[in-house]
């Protein structure tokens, strides 16, 4: 399992490199991002080498900050790849809410972030279709 | 003697037909003798003769805060002003003080008026009450004093300032009601207990009386839980006498009106005309007793209703809700009216927003408001990473306004902190083009 850091962003210029800033100025690596945003607000998802530091200081500079668990899954680089993974989780039911990609390719093959209705169940099916889910631990140091 | 609280139990019929006579005295009188009435009359082209019934009084010009000011300082007034004994005033934060004159008749039905207030609230002969309001030009210190004197209670006249001396002089006259505002009771308390005492065990009091500045149904609650007391609200303004033009009973649902003393009236503030009985808009009271400084159809400036229906305590007056807002701050938007306090109400009532809120207004061309936007800031409980979710948030608020005031305001979740931290009225409503 994965943290990631959800950051609530008032469409606001300047917020989202102010969330930067932060993070590095204390040495925070950013290792994936994704941005989900209407007109009104948005809301900026992060993958960090040192989730729960990152957390800390988002919060205390007045950032509306929180945790939430994601899984990381290692596709096959072939093509339709992605559309297999997407294939097993539907047959099982599983929602996805959403899903981002690194920010630079950090192996062979590619890692894909999803936000699911049911990790636990994911996490099965992924075994079963001999899908490797990556842990937190190896990203956060990728 | 003891018959002065029996207006309270009055039968109805017998009360309007008072109400009548005692109006159209009043209006006879402003004209014959008050030089502004009778100029204020005659630019609108009316006679008292036109007053035939109550329900006339809608034929006579209402009277603003800025008639009030131009008519500085005695212009209102229907006596000499040898017969005049006491003057008080408001104070104007912009321009010249409101200044109301009493006659000696006056003040004993003002005072009487205060007595059935306090009557109301539970409060007898045998208690000792302790008046917290300032005794100066404010009407609150001496209208309460001097109600609570008619009513043979034991009153200490202490004030406002020097809390510590105020909860120990409470506290060894065994003090039974506190007479002040909201927000001091609430200080006092706090501070009784800095004094290392405890506010419910030391202390005998049993009743408070407040008023001077709004109350929420939060703030009571706090207050009767600090001090262990029933916290009773009452209303009443200089403009048209003092405390005393309302209060509410034990029962707390609502103030009764003082209907043999006031016609009541409530308008729509944009439009002056008369709302049907129930809905909420801009009170207008005329006082059907003032000799020294008449007023007719006085526009108050607050929002509230009549309560239909009669009160439990089985005092037979009318009940006027509690103030809910004031004109000053209400805005028209595509023809309706709102009022910021509605927004707050709503908001309020979901804990995934704080109570901070900004309404930004987007005009036409020509300069009405088109669009409200209501920006209110998220609250760490609301905040969701799901995005659905916070869309849901958005969508619920928007509905939940919709259904209280007929319009449907974009609803705009912000950061915390984001919006400035204040209570004035100019900071919440902002134009949009400053932003
Ligand atoms: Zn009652």
């Amino acid at each position: 399992m994965v943290n990631q850091i959800s950051v609530f962003l008032e469409n606001k210029c300047g917020r989202l490199v102010n969330v930067c800033q932060t993070l590095g100025r204390e040495n925070i690596n950013i290792r994936a991002l994704s941005i989900a945003d209407t007109s009104d607000f948005g809301i900026l998802r992060l993958i960090v080498d040192q989730p729960e530091r990152a957390l800390s200081v988002l919060k205390e500079e007045g950032f509306m900050a929180m945790e939430t668990e994601v899984i990381a899954v290692e596709i096959p680089d072939s093509p339709g790849g992605l559309a297999d993974v997407l294939h097993y989780l539907e047959e099982a039911e599983i929602n996805i809410e959403y899903l981002y990609s690194f920010v630079e390719k950090p192996a062979k093959d590619a890692l894909i972030l999803m936000r699911l209705d049911d990790i636990e169940k994911a996490k099965k099916v992924m075994e079963e279709k001999g899908i490797p889910l990556i842990g937190g631990e190896r990203i956060y140091s990728l | 003697m003891n018959d002065w609280h029996n207006m309270d139990c009055v039968d109805r019929e017998e009360l309007a037909e008072l109400r009548e006579q005692k109006l159209l005295n009043t209006v006879k009188w402003a004209y014959q003798n008050s030089p502004f009435y009778r100029e204020k009359f005659q630019n609108n082209s009316v006679t008292p003769e036109e007053v035939k019934e109550l329900k006339n009084i809608t034929r006579l010009p209402f009277t603003t805060k800025s008639d009030l000011r131009e008519s500085y300082p005695f212009k209102l007034a229907a006596v000499p002003m040898e017969q005049i004994v006491r003057i008080h005033a408001s104070s104007g934060t912009t321009g010249k003080p409101i200044v109301a004159g009493y006659t000696k008749n006056d003040l004993v039905e003002w005072s009487r008026l205060v007595a059935r207030t306090c009557a109301l609230a539970g409060v007898t002969s045998r208690d000792t009450a302790q008046v917290s309001f300032g005794y100066g030009l404010f009407t609150g210190g001496f209208g309460l004093h001097y109600g609570l004197e008619y009513l043979e209670a034991t009153v200490v006249p202490f004030s406002s300032g020097n809390t510590e001396r105020q909860l120990s002089l409470m506290k060894d006259f065994q003090t039974t009601v506190l007479v002040s505002t909201p927000s001091f009771a609430l200080y006092m308390a706090e501070a009784a207990r800095e004094m290392g005492l405890d506010p419910k065990k030391d202390y005998s009091l049993r009743l408070g009386l407040f008023g001077g500045e709004p109350c929420s149904e939060n703030m009571r609650r706090e207050i009767e839980n600090q001090w262990g007391i029933t916290a009773t609200v009452n209303y009443g303004l200089t403009e048209v006498v003092g405390p005393g033009v309302s209060g509410e009973c034990t029962c707390q649902e609502g103030m009764h009106l003082h209907e043999d003393s006031f016609i009541e009236e409530i308008i729509d503030p944009a439009t002056g005309e008369s709302l049907p009985e129930g809905e909420s808009g801009e009170l207008v009271l005329t006082p059907i007793f003032k000799e020294g400084f008449p007023v007719i159809r006085y526009r108050t400036g607050d929002i509230t209703r009549i309560i239909p229906g009669n009160c439990r305590c089985g005092h037979t007056t009318r009940r006027m809700d509690y103030i809910t807002g004031r004109t000053d701050d209400m805005i028209i938007v595509k023809g309706v009216n709102l009022f910021p306090s509605q927004v707050e109400e709503v908001l309020s009532g979901f804990k995934e927003v704080s109570p901070h809120y900004r309404l930004v207004l987007h005009r036409s061309d020509k300069g009405f408001v088109k669009d409200v936007e209501v920006q209110v800031e998220l609250t760490p409980e609301g905040f969701t990473d799901s995005f659905q979710e916070l869309e849901k948030l958005e969508q619920n608020i928007k509905n939940r306004i919709r259904s209280t005031i007929s319009l449907a305001p974009r609803v705009k979740l912000m950061e915390p902190k984001s919006l400035e931290r204040t209570t004035g009225k100019s900071r919440r409503i902002v134009e949009g083009e400053d932003l």
